[in-house]
């Protein structure tokens, strides 16, 4: 926690862009692992082995909401003291701990072996695990690793470690291929359906999703494949599937009836579709998303943010609230910023925004509390004690576990922050 | 390596957390990566602190180790100091902090700090929460109440004569099961008998209050997987006795009170006069006839399973069919109890285990945690829970404490709502057809279907109270499990469709069970076939 706070004004920034203040200190964030509670979820075949320590399998306990799913597809192979103390092969334990598991259910086709910080520390070298395990179990399990450890990846960056780690394993288009668009992020399933019929009106057929929803649909990659991020935060996966030829296609996030009208469009100049079918695709969408989000305006106009930094998702949503609904923003803090990702959010954001990037939260709050915002986005664990002192807060988890995307939508995103407000005028106690 | 999936325990320093957490002006340096500052939210989510705990993570990153994490921590250590100005700094690491051996004491020492440090080594990879616990509020005690200690081998001054006796109350914690009412609970008992409370700890105590712990006559031990070992210290360097009965339900009420007597003197019978708790006579008012022999399977932490088990069989007629605990640290009492029962005890903490247990005895009803509730409702069986780990249902705005007289109508009430109450369930047993007192009904004053697949795909989305954004996988998920469970395995006995037929007007509440008990019989008796005939065969050989 040492002093480092420091304005950016980089060369690149250029005149005009926000100003950035870069913190470092007490960060107050999940660390990757959590990402398993939707990923599990989302790819139906996998399960998430942590190879880590109790702490991990109590945090996915905690952050789950504990307990949600008869039997979830994650686990922890938790290290004990005779695995560090050398009584026992830490590999050789690993492979018991998969045979058995595997053994147990023959439905799961993938298996992710995910890093800890503990299992990082002692170096425990999980890829060379998933190849060897790999070998044993193919062809009916394919077994893969990625990190979601809090000393390399913060909350969401663990969806871009295990995406990262599925792009080696899709399949090559091949040359003759027509060209394809994949959407990548994590979405949910009705968001992902309704923007492959969207597509499909564009005439853009060859439509896939990274993850795929099942393990064994790993769709093709190639110079012909052009690709969307449906998610902010999935830097290192966007680079590996580059270096696979494919292509990202500029766009603000799909937030919102502007950034998912931008996010569309990306992929319908790629494809070379004409204005006038676009316009008469997209109108309809775009006049439901205005008409449910014009409900919450009166709510939402002129009221001051704060964002508190979780998952990267923090600056198209601000982006989304103050251009669409009029909101203020006091300071919109995000864990990383990924300047080439962010360009077209960047750019719209309004002129002089106060943008935070990692956290020193104690010196964070000193700055929440002195601007007393009328709404307050952050975590869970910081969420009560406000309310206490008189601010309004809004669960920032809640963002990553509720479909907020595409034009249908939108009126969802905003009602996400009014809800607090209307409860806090509602109450008489 | 063992695999996990669900845990009973949190790391122990949670434990710390708990304690640290619990008290007044302390602050709790933790060397710890990012991830694990989920642990504030157990505190102001499931328990619903207004504040945050008084915990500083150092949140180093994989670009420290090596060079300057050992500096971080001091750095973080100074700063909470200034920052919070607390009156006792805990120091300690976190799992992967263990691993770096950066010696958080003795960096902290090396600051010169203006405050008492209380180093926490609490070895992660083999011990778990409630040892934390129990070690961060040893050490705890030892630092700030050990300066005060008399000459070793000098005899403590007796109590002046007309002085009330007094002690302290130790053990509750901040995410305890009920510690807040409790205390509430076992100070108004003890009052009753002209007992003084001086200090409670750690809740709410200060450091001050700890220096002064040795002051009162004796301790009273509320939760030993917690206080023991701080007790027992205090017993060893101050000569004070402390409690070992813990008072939950009537006969361990009472007999909490006779120890007390002894300790102090005191007549406790003035506490006993009248009806101090309405459990005695709600038990042996008829209408409670049909909870005689209701077969109960307890499990919890040590202590509560002990005292669990005890009012269901002797203060409330229920039959304990099963017992167990995931504390280690008490497997020599629960096994006890287990057997005076006549029963065999569960010593683990893996939930599967528990699990397999609860099918294989199908009781009518569960005592448990928040995981065999969990448990019961997919097996559809009731359950009440009595033990930490809980969620944040258990920490209800109504006072609802477990110990003493208003504890055991606590009890009483919580134990028996989850069972199919009196003539209704032998009206459900007369007319298994009417169209009603389907199986999905369940109890009519109970809100919840009790049915497997229902129960199995229920999201709980507390406290992210958040729609999973992917849900309908998940109800398929539940359902096939549900399917694939029903399935007979082959080589078994199989039901003919007779007396699959018969077996539904079974009340669904002891199907499971019957047809446990007919298959086992035909299993035994070398019946391939299972007719109407074998059910009833089956039934006269087990009795109800
Ligand atoms: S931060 Fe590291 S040790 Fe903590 S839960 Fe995450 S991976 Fe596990
Ligand atoms: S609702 Fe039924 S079971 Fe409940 S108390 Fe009334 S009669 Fe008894």
């Amino acid at each position: 926690m040492s002093d480092v706070a420091t304005l950016d004004s980089k060369p690149g920034a250029g005149c005009g862009a926000p100003e950035v203040l870069r913190e470092r200190g007490q960060r107050e964030v999940f660390c990757g692992l959590t990402g398993i509670i939707w990923l599990h979820r989302k790819i139906q075949d996998a399960f998430f082995l942590i190879v880590g320590s109790r702490t991990c399998a109590h945090l996915m306990q905690s952050a789950a909401g504990v307990m949600i799913f008869a039997e979830p597809r994650f686990g922890t192979a938790i290290i004990e003291e005779r695995d560090l103390a050398g009584m026992a092969d830490a590999n050789d334990e690993l492979d018991k701990v998969v045979t058995r598991l595997l053994a147990r259910r023959p439905d799961i086709k993938m298996l992710f072996l995910v890093g800890s910080c503990p299992s990082e520390v002692i170096k425990l070298d999980l890829s060379r695990a998933a190849q060897r395990l790999s070998k044993r179990f193919l062809p009916d399990v394919r077994v893969l690793n990625y990190t979601g450890s809090g000393i390399e990846t913060t909350f969401t960056q663990g969806e871009d470690m295990c995406l990262a780690s599925l792009v080696p394993e899709l399949p090559a288009a091949s040359e003759g291929d027509a060209p394809n668009l994949l959407i990548v992020g994590a979405l949910a399933d009705v968001v992902e359906d309704q923007f492959v019929r969207t597509f499909g009106k564009l005439g853009i057929e060859e439509v896939s999703a990274l993850p795929p929803r099942r393990s064994t649909e790993l769709p093709a990659v190639g110079p012909h494949t052009r690709f969307l991020l449906a998610q902010p935060f999935l830097g290192e996966t966007a680079r590996l599937l580059e270096s696979r030829g494919a292509q990202r296609l500029a766009a603000p996030f799909p937030l919102g009836v502007e950034g998912t009208t931008g996010w569309l469009k990306a992929a319908a100049d790629a494809w070379d579709v004409k204005a006038e079918t676009f316009e008469a695709v997209v109108a309809p969408g775009q006049q439901r998303a205005r008409v449910a989000i014009e409900r919450y305006r009166e709510r939402l106009a002129g009221q001051s943010l704060f964002f508190f930094p979780d998952s990267q998702l923090e600056i198209p949503i601000a982006r989304f609230l103050s251009r669409e609904l009029d909101m203020q923003l006091v300071e919109v803090g995000t864990p990383y910023l990924h300047r080439q990702h962010m360009a077209e959010e960047l750019a719209l954001l309004p002129t002089g925004v106060q943008l935070s990037e990692g956290q020193h939260v104690d010196r964070q709050i000193d700055r929440c509390r002195a601007a007393r915002p009328d709404l307050t986005v952050c975590g869970l664990g910081l969420a009560n004690p406000f309310e206490q002192e008189g601010l309004t807060t809004k669960w920032s988890i809640e963002l990553v576990f509720t479909p907020i995307q595409g034009f249908e939508q939108a009126g969802d995103l905003a009602e996400l922050f009014a809800r607090p407000l209307v409860r806090r005028t509602k109450l008489e106690v | 390596m063992q695999l996990t999936v669900w845990t009973y325990e949190g790391p122990p320093h949670v434990g710390a957390m708990r304690v640290a957490t619990a008290m007044k002006d302390v602050h709790y340096v933790l060397h710890a990566p990012q991830g694990d500052t989920y642990a504030d939210l157990l505190f102001t989510m499931i328990e619903r602190r207004d504040k945050r705990p008084p915990v500083t993570y150092t949140t180093f990153q994989a670009r420290d180790l090596g060079s300057d994490t050992a500096e971080l921590f001091k750095t973080a250590a100074a700063e909470a100091v200034e920052r919070f100005q607390p009156k006792a700094l805990l120091v300690g690491a976190s799992c992967t902090a263990e691993l770096i051996q950066d010696d958080p004491g003795g960096l902290a020492k090396a600051l010169n700090l203006s405050v008492p440090v209380v180093p926490l080594e609490l070895p992660s990879y083999s011990k778990k929460e409630n040892w934390g616990a129990a070690e961060t509020f040893y050490q705890t005690v030892r630092t700030l109440a050990g300066p005060n200690a008399p000459a070793p081998g000098s005899e403590r001054t007796p109590r002046p004569v007309g002085r009330a006796p007094s002690c302290n109350l130790l053990g509750p914690t901040a995410l305890g099961f009920r510690h807040r009412d409790d205390v509430l609970e076992v100070r108004k008992l003890l009052e009753s008998i002209g007992v003084e409370v001086r200090v409670v700890a750690p809740l709410n105590a200060t450091p001050a209050d700890i220096a002064r712990l040795g002051e009162a006559d004796f301790n009273v031990v509320l939760y030993p997987e917690i206080a023991l070992s701080a007790a027992s210290w205090l017993k060893r360097t101050f000569r004070q006795p402390h409690t070992t009965v813990v008072p939950i339900g009537i006969g361990a009420t009472k007999d909490f009170l006779k120890e007390v007597g002894e300790l102090t003197g005191v007549d406790p019978n003035p506490a006993l006069a009248g009806e101090p708790s309405r459990l005695p006579w709600w038990s042996r008012s008829i209408d409670s006839t049909y909870l005689t022999g209701k077969r109960v399977f307890v499990f919890g932490d040590g202590t509560h399973a002990v005292a669990a088990a005890r009012v269901a069989q002797e203060e409330l007629g229920f039959e304990v069919v099963g017992i167990g605990t995931y504390s280690r640290e008490m497997a020599r009492e629960v096994r006890a109890v287990a057997e005076r029962y006549g029963v065999e005890a569960l010593i683990t903490d893996d939930y599967l285990e528990v699990e397999e247990r609860i099918e294989a005895l199908q009781p009518e009803l569960v005592l448990g945690t928040q995981m065999e509730r969990h448990m019961a409702k997919r097996l559809g069986i009731g359950c009440a829970v009595i033990s930490a780990p809980v969620h944040v249902q258990d920490y209800p705005a109504r006072y609802a404490p477990q110990m003493g007289w208003e504890g055991a109508n606590v009890l009483f009430d919580t134990w028996v709502h989850p069972l199919v109450m009196g003539l209704e369930e032998h009206l459900l047993g007369m007319f298994r057809e009417d169209f009603e007192f389907h199986d999905e009904a369940g109890g009519s004053h109970l809100a919840h279907g009790t049915r497997r697949a229902t129960a199995a795909a229920e999201p709980v989305p507390e406290p992210a109270a958040a729609e999973i954004r992917i849900a309908a996988p998940v109800l398929q998920a539940a359902e096939s499990r549900a399917e694939a469970e029903s399935a007979p395995a082959a080589g078994e006995p199989a039901w003919t469709a007779e007396a699959e037929k018969e077996l539904k007007k079974i009340p669904f509440f002891v199907r499971g069970k019957a047809r446990r008990n007919t298959e086992r019989f035909a299993a035994e008796h070398g019946v391939a076939a299972i007719t109407v005939e074998t059910l009833y065969d089956a039934k006269a050989h087990f009795g109800k």
